[in-house]
């Protein structure tokens, strides 16, 4: 609502925007608006401005119903059709569906029962989709099926709001827009890729979505495994959705899991435990979370790709609940210098090349190099040199979720991710999901540190770190 | 630029960083290192004024850990963080992040300082009173590459120095040492002037001074001699005296900043050794953060050996004095490892140059009587 707010701020909303609520609850049009209101108060990034609020207002509506209340449908479409006369959207609607898995084929049936899907004239339906898309392969697959037999495959979106963060589109920029980077890319140069998210919360009041989910299904098989189709991708061939799917399919088909996963992956449950100076409960004690659960709040698996670009150079991806800090970053650490003039001592310090891509908070890019400290005895150290965005662009960044909503009404696709991107994500998670689900238990880790020891020891046995993110 | 933070979280005082670097101008982060020091409300003003001073060298993000006495039990029961946030003029070169634990939260200041440290960048921590006895096995100290402790801070300097040598650490290291530095150097540049055999040394210098006992440790270390400890009125380390097989050596400082090297055979010459700022010590610390190795092996020669070793000819007089002629420029030592005793084969033999300045003790001169070094004789041929 926030990111809707401050689009119609920005003069980026088409005039005569309308915006429906479907719920359960008992509201009315006012209820809805002073929900909205307040949501948009507290949250909007750019001032609030009444009259763009009284703009928004006007095509403001609310409808009760259940999604099998036939009769809530039908005053769903008439709301629709009053407002189409009354605010001239042109007959174009996208619906977006925040809907829990299950109650995805009903809602989806109930749109076309009641014809709120049929595309007229030059008008257009879309649908967007939060995640989950599914939870295995399967059940994905059975998703995809039931959205496209009434919306067509290019005008679904499947929201992905780290996809809209500024970084992201950023990495695309950063490769190829620029000479420096691509040509050390590939696995002549670097030596592995970390991809991080880490969060400082736990489940918070989501455990009946968590519990059985965990924490590879909630963010590996979705968002990072799109941050690595992005980092590792080919050059597209131009900056258009179709280019840009293609090669992005390509890498996640290329992707090689490791043939032992008990020693590859490592998962882990936060325990009890400080973080950033609060005590914590441990995810077994969480409310509504069964004790001897077995889903995973901590999640680091490796993998590899294989092409010429990468072949022999891993991939980590890790992400957890109640990590050390909140951070979502991109790690492409580089191999040491093949020979060094310097004796031991002077670059016992120095650790290896990296470019890091922040994604957040505090987005930005940081390249870590080795550098003299000042002083008569020759000694190296690592230091980094910063970009951060608040700096260069005196704008502050679009939101993702603004970012993304403009594109669904704008009909461009860049940045959502394809049918054939989610099942290929998911044939990569699935074997290890399996494996976990028939051997051991996740292991414990203490609230605010970096994860359980096994994820260290996974890294160690190669000879390599997880970067303090 | 400053902002106040109660009974918060680390998350929340992270956003207050890119706040406060944004409202200033400068949101790129060029920091190199994250101090953490560990304090009491009374020694926190110092050590934050010092750690401020040292940032000009190196721009780090420095947090001031206090931990706040609880005064009754309710106050222990309950927990709160507070937090000033300096960023800009107010904190040096670098970030300032002052955090004040209450209660419970106190005992888990690891948890608190873990989100805030730079991401990758080396951790040093430095207690400036009441540091741990194992450095690295306390949870703040065990998220730090290097350990800086101040044994000349504690109330039994000397008992310090053995747990330290039972714990040491790799990374462990102390300002006791860190002021030794420039006599290390000029001990060095000396016998690198003179070729000959050491016998004997005698250091000289104030009570519960753990400076003296380690640079007698790492001579007695290095040159393989018996050395022994004396007791003069300071201030600090006052005098070191080798008796070798050329005549006697001694470097000689009676007022704490200038000293005299007297060689047999050769002029005397002034030497400033200052008694450093604690700044710059943290200074000279940050610069180097791999494992002190010599410091590891001064250490753990033990200072009851020391004690025990302490023999043979050390009654030989200070150096006779003649010809009075070059001061200054004395410090011609090249780095060039010395015959037998390398200030540190870490490179700090480059120190040489710069050490001119000083060496340093906190200004002291207390005088009571404490366990004298026994001058057993017990000739140990080496």
């Amino acid at each position: 609502m926030p990111a809707v707010y401050d689009l119609a701020n920005r003069g980026l909303l088409p005039p005569g925007f309308s915006l429906v609520g479907f719920a359960r609850r008992e509201w009315a049009n006012e209820d809805f608006a002073a929900e909205v209101h307040d949501a948009v108060k507290e949250h909007a990034r750019t001032p609030f401005r009444e009259e763009v609020w009284q703009q928004l207002i006007q095509g403001m509506r609310f409808v009760q119903g259940t999604f099998d209340d036939d009769d809530a449908f039908e005053r769903l479409r008439s709301t629709i059709e009053e407002l189409d006369k009354a605010q001239g959207t042109g007959g174009n609607f996208a619906f977006y569906l925040s809907v829990p898995p299950r109650s995805f084929p009903v809602v989806i049936q109930q749109l076309k029962k009641h014809g709120l899907a049929d595309q007229t004239g030059g008008s257009w339906r879309r649908a967007v989709i939060e995640k989950p898309f599914g939870h295995d392969l399967k059940s994905a697959e059975e998703l995809n099926k039931v959205v496209h037999e009434v919306f067509e495959p290019d005008q679904v979106f499947r929201i992905d709001h780290y996809l809209g963060k500024e970084t992201v589109q950023n990495i695309l920029a950063l490769r190829f827009a620029n000479t420096m980077f691509e040509p050390i890319w590939n696995r002549s140069f670097v030596d592995h890729v970390q991809i991080t998210m880490a969060e400082d919360i736990g489940i918070g009041g989501r455990a009946g979505y968590y519990d059985g989910i965990g924490a590879a299904r909630d963010v590996i098989q979705n968002h990072l495994l799109q941050l690595m189709a992005l980092t590792a991708m080919e050059e597209p061939a131009s900056f258009d959705a179709d280019a840009l799917a293609a090669e992005k399919t390509k890498v996640l088909g290329a992707v090689r899991l490791p043939k032992d996963l008990s020693r590859d992956t490592v998962r882990g449950q936060y325990a009890a435990g400080w973080q950033g100076g609060e005590k914590v409960i441990g995810y077994l004690e969480e409310d509504g979370i069964d004790p001897k659960s077995k889903t995973d709040t901590y999640a680091a698996i490796k993998v590899e790709i294989d092409n010429r670009r990468w072949a022999g150079v891993p991939f980590y991806l890790r992400t957890g609940k109640r990590l050390g800090r909140r951070v979502t970053e991109i790690a492409v650490v580089f191999q040491r210098a093949p020979h060094s003039p310097f004796d031991h001592t002077a670059t016992e310090e120095l650790g290896q090349n990296a470019v890091v891509i922040r994604v957040q908070p505090d987005e930005g890019i940081t390249v870590r190099f080795g550098s003299k400290v000042p002083g008569t005895s020759m000694e190296i150290r690592d230091v980094s040199m910063d970009f951060a965005y608040g700096e260069s662009f005196t704008e502050s960044s679009p939101e993702a979720y603004e970012r993304l909503i403009l594109d669904v009404l704008l009909g461009d696709a860049n940045l959502f991710p394809r049918t054939e991107e989610v099942e290929l994500s998911w044939k990569i998670l699935d074997p290890i999901e399996e494996h976990w689900d028939k051997h051991g238990r996740p292991a414990q880790y203490k609230s605010g540190t970096w994860g359980p020891a096994e994820a260290d020891e996974m890294l160690a046995r190669e000879g390599r770190s997880w970067r303090r993110p | 630029m400053k902002i106040d933070l109660t009974d918060t979280t680390a998350g929340k005082v992270n956003k207050a960083l890119v706040q406060g670097r944004r409202a200033i101008g400068t949101p790129a982060v060029g920091m190199v290192l994250t101090l953490v020091v560990v304090t009491d409300e009374e020694n926190a003003y110092d050590a934050l004024k010092a750690a401020g001073d040292a940032s000009h060298e190196h721009p780090s993000r420095t947090l001031v850990v206090i931990k706040r006495v609880s005064r009754s039990p309710r106050d222990r029961t309950s927990s709160r963080l507070d937090a000033e946030v300096r960023v800009g003029v107010d904190a040096g070169s670098g970030e300032t992040v002052i955090l004040r634990l209450y209660g419970e939260v106190a005992d888990h200041a690891d948890s608190v300082v873990l989100p805030l440290l730079l991401p990758d960048a080396p951790v040093v921590v430095w207690w400036p009173v009441n540091a741990p006895l194992d450095p690295a096995k306390d949870p703040l100290g065990a998220l730090a590459q290097r350990r800086v402790t101040d044994t000349y801070a504690s109330e039994q300097p000397v008992r310090e120095l053995s747990a330290r040598a039972d714990s040491y650490t790799p990374g462990d290291t102390d300002l006791s040492w860190t002021r030794i530095t420039p006599w290390r150097s000029m001990l060095a540049a000396a016998l690198d002037q003179v070729v000959c055999e050491v016998e004997a040394v005698e250091v000289e210098g104030e009570e519960f001074n753990p400076s003296c006992e380690l640079l007698a440790m790492w001579l007695a270390d290095r040159l393989d001699v018996p050395v022994k400890r004396s007791l003069s009125s300071g201030p600090g380390l006052t005098a070191v005296r080798m008796h070798t097989s050329e005549g006697a050596i001694a470097l000689d400082r009676a007022d704490g900043s200038l000293a005299t090297l007297s060689i047999d055979g050769q002029p005397d010459r002034a030497v400033a050794l200052k008694r450093r700022e604690t700044a710059e010590l943290i200074a000279e610390e940050l610069r180097r953060l791999d494992p002190d190795d010599t410091y590891a092996s001064a250490l753990r020669f033990g200072v009851e050996r020391l004690n025990a070793s302490a023999s043979a000819a050390v009654n030989t007089a200070p150096a006779p004095a003649p010809a009075a002629a070059p001061a200054a420029a004395t410090a011609t030592a090249p780095a060039t490892t010395p015959a037998t005793t390398d200030p540190s084969p870490k490179g700090e033999g480059a120190v040489a140059g710069t050490a001119l300045e000083a060496a340093a003790e906190a200004p002291a001169t207390e005088s009571a009587p404490q366990e004298p070094p026994p001058l057993k004789k017990r000739a140990k041929a080496t």
